[in-house]
């Protein structure tokens, strides 16, 4: 048997199943590689061996005793640091919630508990998922496995750089404007945004309530799919949340067949602004799918280009709003200044400055003005309108194709520190997966290989209709056959040991 | 804007509203009385320990998120309904943003330009006259928490040294009504605020939504006034006087408001947009916070929630279930009792219309009833300051004792050892009665030895009776009461004395 951390999550599952593997050494082996490489890759803000191995022998005891468990019980996971989880901190990747234990577990964690994954820790992010690149996490930045020196993209860098560098078979992951298809496609793996309410938001602290989403992360489609399983379904904690069949995905991804699909490319996400070696394998992508009988066509969705704009105004207005309970007073970091008795208001704008990083500020500071009387109009309800335009496109291209594609991002991962002076670069990495949040369909990014100008690689996105979360499973299986396997990190090759 | 130097002195009502008009606005907050809060599940009974009514969505913890009470929807359209409102096919809920550290989110979920209930009014009796008040709308919120300041003097924030923070009220479903503005004759404007407050009140008891007491806070009134000088139709500027807390003091507010502005503008002075803390004490007001039109709350739909949209075969069907509106079913009743105008008054004043409904469905007449509750029980509970209701006493009881009063069991002193007895916790009527051996003793062998002695111990009483001066028995039948502890049957003593004298 080869070292448990190479195996995916099936294949560890179909391991555990046969008694060729036990759930104790599977999650020791992924224990032992996050001791091992986890100060080179900076993916953990917290490990909770005795939690993982208790759940893990539990699960082996219950499987001893010939009870029939869920597919992944005893597969470990890694866990969004965004996202409750009661007996280890959460910290949104901020200051200011610096040691906090919740006392709930976020619904999709009370699903994985119930399903028997150990969870090995949680995951480094930009603060409160606000970023594209891990530099925001207040803790420390998350490298990328391909190259230490390199982002591993965000605000899931943390669960991506985990799967990517072997520390974590699957991992949760946030999407708002991209956060999980983007460091997905950074670092290689295959990441997921779910129809907006096919995964409760109860217990993940929200950053854009009307954009985030849960998904999974994980090395293979089938993987996700597994995954994606166990966290979906209706919470009636989550007004938002639908209550709605599961899409079968996983059904979807071990069929992997796209004859006769139609595809459609969608015009404004490619071409100018994309990096060469990006756009070389998107093409090569679409090219090996008309080849595999797919009925390929070019689709416009104009609005799209308003995407980033609308998304900029929406976002960060939600958060002025979600983030102002972080005020010292009931939990969390409290700053009291120096000099006579200070107020409680002077508490909370103490706490808020020492707490909150400079991204943080600078969205509240932006969805203040913008929701701001006088401007909300010309804002906040423009911006819903364009909301409304981009899920006019999405509609229109629907009747026309079945499922859209496009690159996921624009470049390849780039330095630490390249952008970090220029937030608007930045913002403009998330112009391909922004749409999907602003009209709340399924989104999944997936690997095709690495760019030839960069060496690094290249994630290509599925987008599919609400509650068609099957079609991005059933094409990503198709496409992760279609494209030659791209060679996964191995951050151990160019380490001295 | 010009700010006040000095504080002019109040000009009184009656003068003021020689040269003024009051245009009125009220807002009444009505807490549900919901088994749960409105986007949780925590109970919501009043006066619990602090912080013992509370959860993750209550608390704002990070990743907690609100579901919709459908109990408090309901309410509010049914208040909605008896206010005479359209009911909205679909609303939102809406984030006002503002930190305040009683609001765990640092924003209320409440309703903003998308109310669950608008256009309504109520029709109001007033002296005789008939107003009709116009509700601009009512609407869904929840309720903040309360912040205790420890070291202060009367507890206000100023001086305090630390406050303390109790969630337990934070998410109690709300329900805000709003009017339009109100213009009445100036004289009448007090009578009609409390009037339409104290309509409000019947309104949510007999839509049982709302415990609608005042004195605990779950009903609370704003009183927003501004006056405009006679025959000028530019309003002036308004104060809103914050959580004016009974009926009373609804119309005091009006008085004192209307003097105080009055007073100010005769002063050549601006009145401040300000909010006004009402003192019972002296019905006077004094300065809260600030407040201006720029106020800004940066409302924006609530992401978290769904829209509500009641379907149109809910809101018929609650329609269904709307108890008689209160003013008819006063008329209803007061008829039926045959009481007089003033009669009625004075019961609903009292707050004993409902205590006397109940009275008289347990066998008492409705003047009985009446006696009762605004007589003996109304002193002792004025005694004790607390309300009819909660005096301990039901109108089962009530009604009982009066029936031993019918059946010439107790007179009237001995009922009212009864019903002491009652309010100790003895039991019921009956078992006072047995317990204490009150009953009245109209057996002539046990009253036939008192009177004799009483005749013996009083020669000259019973001598003036024998030469014909009857109303002298009064003495005598005092002397036999005494001795028997007031128990006799004062009717049958006075027969036995005369029948003895004769």
């Amino acid at each position: 048997m080869s070292d448990p951390v190479r195996l995916k999550a099936a294949e560890i599952a179909e391991a555990l199943g046969d008694g060729s593997l036990t759930s104790v050494d599977v999650t020791q082996a992924h224990l032992d590689r996050i001791a091992d490489v986890d100060d080179r890759l900076g993916a953990f803000l917290h490990v909770d061996p005795e939690g993982a191995l208790a759940t893990a022998a539990d699960v082996d005891a219950r499987r001893a005793a010939g009870e029939t468990l869920p597919t992944l019980a005893g597969v470990p996971v890694a866990v969004k640091d965004l996202i409750n989880t009661v007996g280890q901190p959460t910290t949104a990747g901020s200051r200011i919630l610096e040691g906090w234990v919740p006392p709930y577990d976020a619904t999709v964690v009370t699903r994985l508990r119930a399903a028997g994954l150990p969870i090995l820790g949680k995951t480094n992010l930009d603060e409160f998922a606000m970023g594209s690149s891990n530099e925001h996490s207040a803790y420390k930045p998350a490298r990328n496995p391909w190259d230490t020196e390199r982002i591993p993209g965000g605000s899931s860098g943390g669960s991506a750089a985990a799967v990517a560098g072997y520390e974590a078979p699957l991992a949760l992951g946030t999407d708002t404007g991209g956060s999980i298809r983007q460091p997905g496609a950074m670092t290689g793996i295959v990441g997921v945004k779910p129809t907006y309410g096919g995964v409760s938001r109860y217990g993940v602290i929200a950053m854009a309530s009307s954009l985030d989403q849960v998904g999974p992360m994980a090395r293979s489609v089938l993987d996700a799919a597994l995954l994606h399983e166990v966290l979906a379904g209706h919470d009636p904690r989550d007004s938002t949340s639908l209550d709605a069949p599961v899409p079968s995905v996983v059904d979807a991804a071990r069929r992997g067949d796209v004859t006769g699909l139609r595809v459609g490319v969608v015009k404004e996400l490619g071409g100018e602004g994309f990096q060469p070696g990006v756009q070389q394998r998107f093409d090569e992508t679409v090219e090996l799918l008309a080849q595999a009988g797919a009925e390929v066509v070019e689709v416009s969705c104009p609005s799209f280009e308003h995407g980033i704009a609308a998304y900029y105004l929406v976002m960060p207005s939600e958060v002025s709003s979600n983030l102002a309970r972080f005020d010292a007073m009931r939990y969390g970091l409290r700053v009291t200044p120096d000099g006579p008795p200070a107020s409680a208001e002077q508490v909370m704008a103490a706490s808020r400055d020492a707490g909150f990083g400079d991204e943080v500020k600078r969205r509240i500071i932006l969805g203040t003005y913008a929701l701001s009387s006088g401007y909300y109009d010309a804002y906040y309800g423009s911006a819903q309108k364009v909301r409304t335009l981009v899920a006019r496109d999405f509609a229109a291209a629907f009747e026309q194709v079945d499922v859209l594609v496009s690159p996921t991002t624009p470049t390849t991962a780039w330095r630490l520190g390249e952008k970090s002076d220029d937030p608007l670069a930045m913002y403009l990495e998330d112009v391909a997966t922004i749409p999907a949040n602003l009209a709340g369909v399924p989104g999944l990014s997936l690997p095709v290989g690495l760019a030839s100008d960069t060496g690094l690689p290249v994630g290509v996105q599925v987008l599919a209709p609400a509650l068609a979360d099957d079609r991005l499973y059933n094409v990503g299986a198709a496409l992760e056959r279609l494209v030659d396997a791209p060679v996964l990190a191995d951050i151990d090759a160019g380490a001295a040991r | 804007m010009s700010t006040q130097t000095s504080t002019p002195a109040l000009v009184p009502f009656e003068r003021a509203i020689e040269r003024y008009d009051p245009v009125l606005g009220l807002e009444v907050h009505v807490e549900l009385s919901t088994a749960t809060k409105m986007f949780c599940g925590c109970a919501t009974a009043f006066g619990a320990e602090p912080n013992t009514q509370v959860c993750p969505v209550c608390l704002g913890l990070p990743g907690a998120l609100p579901v919709v009470n459908a109990k408090a929807v309901e309410s509010a359209i049914r208040i909605g309904l008896a206010l005479n409102c359209e009911i909205a096919e679909w609303c939102r809920f809406a984030r006002k943003n503002y930190f305040y550290p009683d609001m765990p989110k640092n924003f209320q979920t409440s309703q903003y330009d998308e109310p669950i209930a608008f256009d309504g009014y109520v029709d109001l009796d007033v002296e005789g006259e008939t107003f009709r008040i116009e509700v601009e709308r009512a609407h869904m919120e929840e309720d903040t928490g309360k912040s205790l300041h420890v070291g202060g003097a009367t507890g206000r924030i100023h001086g305090a040294d630390h406050s303390l923070l109790d969630y337990n009220r934070a998410g109690i479903p709300l329900i805000e009504i709003v009017t339009r503005t109100i213009e009445v004759p100036a004289e009448k404007a007090p009578a009609v605020a409390r009037a339409y407050v104290q309509h409000l009140r019947d309104l949510m008891v007999a839509l049982d939504v709302s415990d609608a007491r005042m004195d605990q806070g779950s009903l609370r009134a704003d009183v927003n006034l501004s006056l405009k000088p006679k025959g000028s139709a530019t309003l002036g500027t308004r104060s809103e006087t914050k959580n004016v807390n009974s009926f009373r003091s609804v119309e005091r507010a009006v008085r004192f408001e209307v003097s105080r502005h009055a007073g100010v503008l005769d002063a050549g002075q601006s009145i401040l947009q300000e909010t006004r803390n009402f003192h019972e004490a002296d019905g006077s007001t004094s300065p809260g916070r600030p407040k201006s039109d720029a106020d800004d709350y940066r409302y924006f739909p609530e992401p978290d929630l769904a829209p509500v949209s009641p379907s149109r075969e809910w809101v018929e069907e609650l329609r269904g279930t709307l108890p008689e509106p209160p003013a008819e079913r006063r008329k209803r009743l007061q008829s039926e009792w045959g009481f007089s105008d003033l009669d009625m008054r004075d019961t609903v004043g009292a707050g004993a219309l409902e205590l006397v409904v109940a009275t008289v469905a347990a066998g008492a007449t409705p003047a009985a009833a009446k006696k009762w509750w605004l007589g003996e029980l109304a002193r002792r509970a004025n005694e004790a300051g607390v309300g009819l209701d909660e005096l301990g006493v039901t109108p089962e009881q009530v009604a009982g004792v009066q029936a031993l009063i019918d059946e010439g069991r107790v007179n009237d002193k001995l009922a009212r050892q009864v019903l002491e007895g009652v309010l100790a916790g003895e039991g019921s009527p009956e078992e006072v009665v047995t317990a204490r051996g009150l009953e009245v003793v109209s057996d002539d062998g046990a009253l036939g030895a008192a009177v004799d002695a009483a005749i013996a111990a009083n020669p000259d009483v019973a001598q003036k009776i024998r030469d014909g001066k009857v109303q002298a028995a009064g003495a005598l039948i005092g002397a036999v009461m005494k001795e028997m502890r007031g128990q006799a049957d004062a009717g049958r003593v006075r027969e036995l004395i005369l029948e003895k004298l004769a």
